[in-house]
């Protein structure tokens, strides 16, 4: 037998609503617990039972944690797509199933190795509530797998105990149910298989943890006090998220009250509205949607531009329309978060690739809003925002004060003559704002859009128009310098490569396979826009850059050519947007096919 | 910080109140609204509540949406901040700056427009959320701003009341607001200090949603094909020599009449809008009675004004979310970051 330990891809087929959910969470979360590097994706219907879904888990001990094509394990629980899920198992694969009810033979083939284990018909005797029969159906396959793939059993019990704590009722039948199936795997079935897990500590300090969570711990400990928000699939768990911690960790000792307000609005207009008007007051502010509340929040998006209002939203990004597929990641709102509105507008963007970014970006959104008086865009997409993946541990540093940018409180008016709101004191773009009722006759003024001087004063004025337009085009160049700088790893190669958010996960296990095939990349990972000068200083160093967008459109390459006012064709653009995040596969054949079709050179070649 | 504004020289005829401020202190910029609207006897009622109450004139946030309606914060209270947001949307600014300050007095004036139409689902939810603040809609029965157009509010067929010939069922914003759970509803009429000055008075004292339909002509359009005051009939009728938008110069409408008592007052387009004020028997306390005598005006041709319903105890947004006393625009970091130690033990709660 040709083992192998902690690499491989299983897949997950089951139904939704059937309650496979946490058992695939536990298989792991299990693995994480040894040690292992793990990634795990849920692939499901915007539909609440009844439908297929499925639940991918990369397991890899360098650390490739983004997708890989081809699957060696499926746990094939849905009848209904055997047959795709039976044809997505690479040649030598293992086919585990149901074998209660004998497989068409339609669905054999003979280049991959069934595990056919009757799991309906031992739980028939074991079980004899139905609910339990069903429920149990993924424990007994959980129990199976820690046999066949040679996971330490005590991981798991103990986290069914660890689940259950206090109800010993449920934990009983749970522990009953994985001991049938792994007793059952150890006797009657080949355990353990080729791909096995073994303990080693290449997660360190890591946790496993999705990026929704971690955002809401951001925005949590960056202080933000109103949350405002519309359900949406796949930002709906940081709302509900940052209200539960906030419940826990919010709350004032003596009078139990909080110190936090969490508004579930009627619909994503008045969420971001709810946002602004907060902002405004001088409370820290944020909203977490998905495309479609982006479109809805437009109008607000361009009046917070121009009024100069922070307001901090999460666009946690999903495929197509509101009737498309809501439930599949893409990086969709590039272009439509960057110039979201009518008129001149720009929006500051956010670009967080891992769970621990998410944090990161949640809390400097909020100082950078404050800042700036501008909205900031953090944009997620649903892999990172819904999906569990090994990230570096959250951290805060205690002495860090939140940057509530530039604010006169009454002492500051009074040492002033006259206040102006929109006076460029600093000649970064960026007025003084004051707080309704700081003080009794100075600093007051009225928020509109842009038809006002420096004064705040009402004018149409095409002069003081202009003058303002020119100050918010100096404060973009301020924001340029203080958005997160991109990350670079330059070997002075002539070709690079640009990508941005999930499309890091597989990059560098790309940029191996491109190795052994003799391409080699310098690489930029984008983290913020307006792009900072080493963007554009990478881009002119190097005579062919790949831009890698998870969008049919290529809208980083656009936002890149017209903001930089680059040459589009030295962009080369990689295109992923089927729905599932890009993989390592993906981006390493897209580059080939390019080298191969303009004949360019490669090492090997070279070389021979 | 004092809420009290430095003494300074006065017009030795202005009255000072309890915080030795004049109504002058209330004021805001001059108007730019068509000499005779509505809107602008409606500033000049919040003016005079405001001095009338001795509120401290910084200590308000003023919101609007878009339309003329929505420009009037600027005419009352400059000592304090103002928002113009955009159209059919204060309702949820309003709601962010009242959950970032409780401490504040919140006024938000709307249209007919901005509130009946484009903002309804605003308007109903801000008003199911209590949240405590002082909601008055400027209401004309026509979209001022953009010249004219029908506005939800009228009535259908009517012709009697406002001259405004409506082919649709008419929204009544006062009768949404009891059944949604306005803690406070009243109507009145701009041109009717007596009655609206104290009913701004006591909306801004309740301590919850206070939502207060002020009827407020729009002297310039009228929208009333037979009218020939209409934007079109002036248009048409104009030569060459007068501007398509010339708007003719006209006088406030008043009202001043007893309660219990109807009165009818003629409209700027000719037709007679009927008031009827609540008498002193009117029960405030009941929702439904409320809704039910609304309802029944209407049906007679009348439109019943005065304090339509209270609730006194009324809870609002910060009590049924239980906030914090302290304005959460007030809270600091220590108030706000559990701190490392506390992220420590939720990285392991992710292990
Ligand atoms: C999204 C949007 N649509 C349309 C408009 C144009 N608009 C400006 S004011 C207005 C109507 C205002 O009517 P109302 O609220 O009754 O105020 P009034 O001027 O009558 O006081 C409209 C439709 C706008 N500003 N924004
Ligand atoms: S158009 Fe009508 S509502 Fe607007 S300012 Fe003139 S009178 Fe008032
Ligand atoms: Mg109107």
């Amino acid at each position: 037998m040709n083992v192998t330990y902690n690499d491989f891809v299983i897949r997950f087929a089951n139904v939704n609503g059937s309650g496979s959910a946490s058992a695939n969470g536990m298989f792991a979360k299990a693995l994480f617990r040894m040690g292992v590097p793990v990634a795990a994706r849920n692939i499901f219907p915007s539909n609440i039972q009844g439908l297929p879904t499925w639940f991918e888990v990369r397991v890899n001990e360098q650390g490739y944690l983004g997708r890989r094509e081809g699957v060696d394990i499926m746990v094939a629980m849905n009848a209904e797509t055997y047959a795709e899920d039976v044809a997505a198992l690479k040649p030598g694969g293992y086919l585990f199933y149901d074998n209660s009810k004998p497989l068409a033979a339609s669905l054999r083939r003979n280049d991959i190795r069934e595990i056919g284990m009757p799991i309906a018909t031992l739980l028939l005797t074991e079980f004899t509530d139905l609910k339990q029969r069903a429920l149990f159906k993924n424990i007994v396959y959980l129990g199976a797998l820690s046999a066949l793939l040679n996971i330490e059993f005590d991981v798991i019990t103990g986290m069914v105990a660890k689940q259950y704590k206090g109800k010993d009722d449920l934990i009983r039948p749970n522990i009953h149910a994985l001991e049938l199936g792994r007793r059952y795997a150890l006797d009657y079935l080949d355990s353990p298989i080729e791909h096995q897990v073994r303990r080693t500590d290449a997660n360190g300090e890591g946790i496993f943890i999705d990026g929704n969570t971690a955002a809401a711990l951001g925005a949590l400990y960056g202080g933000a006090t109103v949350c405002a928000w519309y359900p949406i699939t796949p930002s709906t768990s940081m709302a509900e998220a940052f209200e539960r911690y906030a419940n826990r960790l919010r709350v004032e000792r003596k009078t139990e009250r909080r110190k936090f307000a969490v508004i579930q609005a009627e619909d994503e207009l008045s969420a971001i509205g709810m946002v602004i008007g907060a902002a405004w007051n001088g409370a820290r502010a944020f909203t977490a949607t998905s495309g479609p509340g982006v479109s809805l929040m437009s109008e607000f998006l361009g009046l917070a531009y121009f009024a100069e209002i922070p307001a901090v939203l999460f666009d946690v990004q999903r495929a197509g329309p509101s009737t498309g597929m809501p439930t599949r990641t893409q990086q969709s709102d590039v272009l439509g978060a960057a110039y979201a509105s009518h008129g001149d507008t720009r929006h500051v963007l956010l670009f967080p690739s891992t769970p621990k970014e998410c944090f990161d970006f949640a809390a400097d959104a909020l100082d950078l809003a404050d800042r700036l008086q501008t909205p900031v865009i953090v944009m997620s997409d649903l892999d990172l925002g819904m999906n569990d993946s090994v990230s570096e541990p959250l951290a805060w540093d205690d002495a860090r004060r939140y940057d509530r940018g530039k604010v006169l409180d009454a002492a500051a008016l009074d040492g002033i003559e006259r206040f102006g709101r929109y006076l460029d004191v600093d000649g970064d773009g960026i007025g003084y704002r004051t707080l309704p009722g700081t003080h009794p006759s100075k600093g007051a003024f009225f928020t509109r859009g842009t038809s006002r001087d420096e004064f705040a004063v009402y004018t149409e004025n095409p002069d003081a128009y202009q003058r303002n337009m020119e100050r918010l085009q100096r404060k973009w160049a301020t924001a340029a310098t203080l958005v997160p700088q991109a990350e670079i790893q330059s070997d002075g190669r002539k070709a690079g490569i640009l990508y941005y958010g999930t499309s890091a996960a597989p990059m560098q296990e790309a940029l191996d396979l491109l190795r052994e095939d003799g391409v080699r990349l310098d690489r930029i990972r984008v983290r913020g826009f307006p792009f900072g000068a080493e963007v554009y200083e990478f881009i002119d160093r190097h005579a062919m850059v790949f831009v890698v967008d998870q969008n049919r459109d290529g809208q980083m390459r656009t936002l890149l050519s017209n903001e930089g006012d680059l040459n589009p064709a030295k962009l080369i653009s990689l295109r992923y947007y089927a729905g599932l995040s890009v993989s390592a596969d993906e981006i390493h054949r897209q580059v080939l096919d390019h080298y191969r079709a303009q004949k360019l050179p490669r090492l090997k070649e070279v070389g021979a | 910080m004092t809420f009290v504004a430095k003494p300074r020289a006065r017009h030795p005829l202005l009255p000072l109140n309890e915080l030795n401020l004049t109504r002058r202190d209330y004021e805001g910029a001059v108007s730019t609204l068509c000499a005779g609207c509505g809107h602008d006897s409606v500033s000049a009622a919040i003016v005079q509540a405001c001095a009338e109450l001795s509120l401290p004139p910084h200590r308000f946030a003023k919101l609007s949406g878009i339309g003329c309606s929505s420009k009037t914060p600027s005419y009352f209270l400059d000592k304090s901040h103002g928002f113009n947001s955009v159209h059919g949307r204060m309702p949820s600014v309003a709601t962010g700056a009242n959950l970032a300050n409780r401490a504040l007095y919140c006024i938000g004036v709307s249209g007919d427009g901005d509130s009946a139409s484009i903002g309804l689902g605003q308007f109903a939810h801000i008003v199911r959320r209590r949240i405590n603040m002082l909601y008055i809609v400027d209401n004309n029965g026509t979209y001022g701003l953009t010249k004219g157009q029908f506005s939800a509010t009228n009535d259908r067929g009517s012709t009697s009341k406002r001259g405004v010939p409506n082919l649709y069922e008419p929204i009544d914003l006062a009768s949404m607001a009891l059944q949604i759970g306005a803690s406070f509803v009243g109507r009145s009429f701009s041109g009717d200090k007596r009655q609206l000055a104290p009913l701004i008075k006591a909306g801004l004292m309740h301590p919850g949603m206070a939502f207060l339909d002020v009827i407020s002509p729009c002297v310039a359009f009228n929208n009333h094909n037979g009218s020939t005051k209409s934007f079109q009939y002036v248009r048409e009728h104009s030569g060459k020599l007068m501007e398509a938008d010339y708007i003719p110069q006209s006088a406030e409408i008043n009202a001043d009449y007893e309660p219990g008592s109807a009165e009818d007052l003629l409209m700027p387009d000719g037709s007679t809008l009927r008031l009827r004020k609540v008498d002193a028997n009117y029960d405030v306390h009941d929702r439904i009675g409320a809704l039910a005598h609304v309802q029944r005006c209407q049906d007679e041709g009348e439109v019943l004004t005065g304090l339509l319903y209270v609730d006194p105890d009324a809870a609002d947004c910060h009590d049924i979310l239980e906030t914090v006393e302290t304005p959460l625009n007030a809270l600091t970091e220590e108030d706000l970051c559990p701190g490392s130690r506390e992220l420590a033990r939720l990285n392991d709660s992710f292990r």
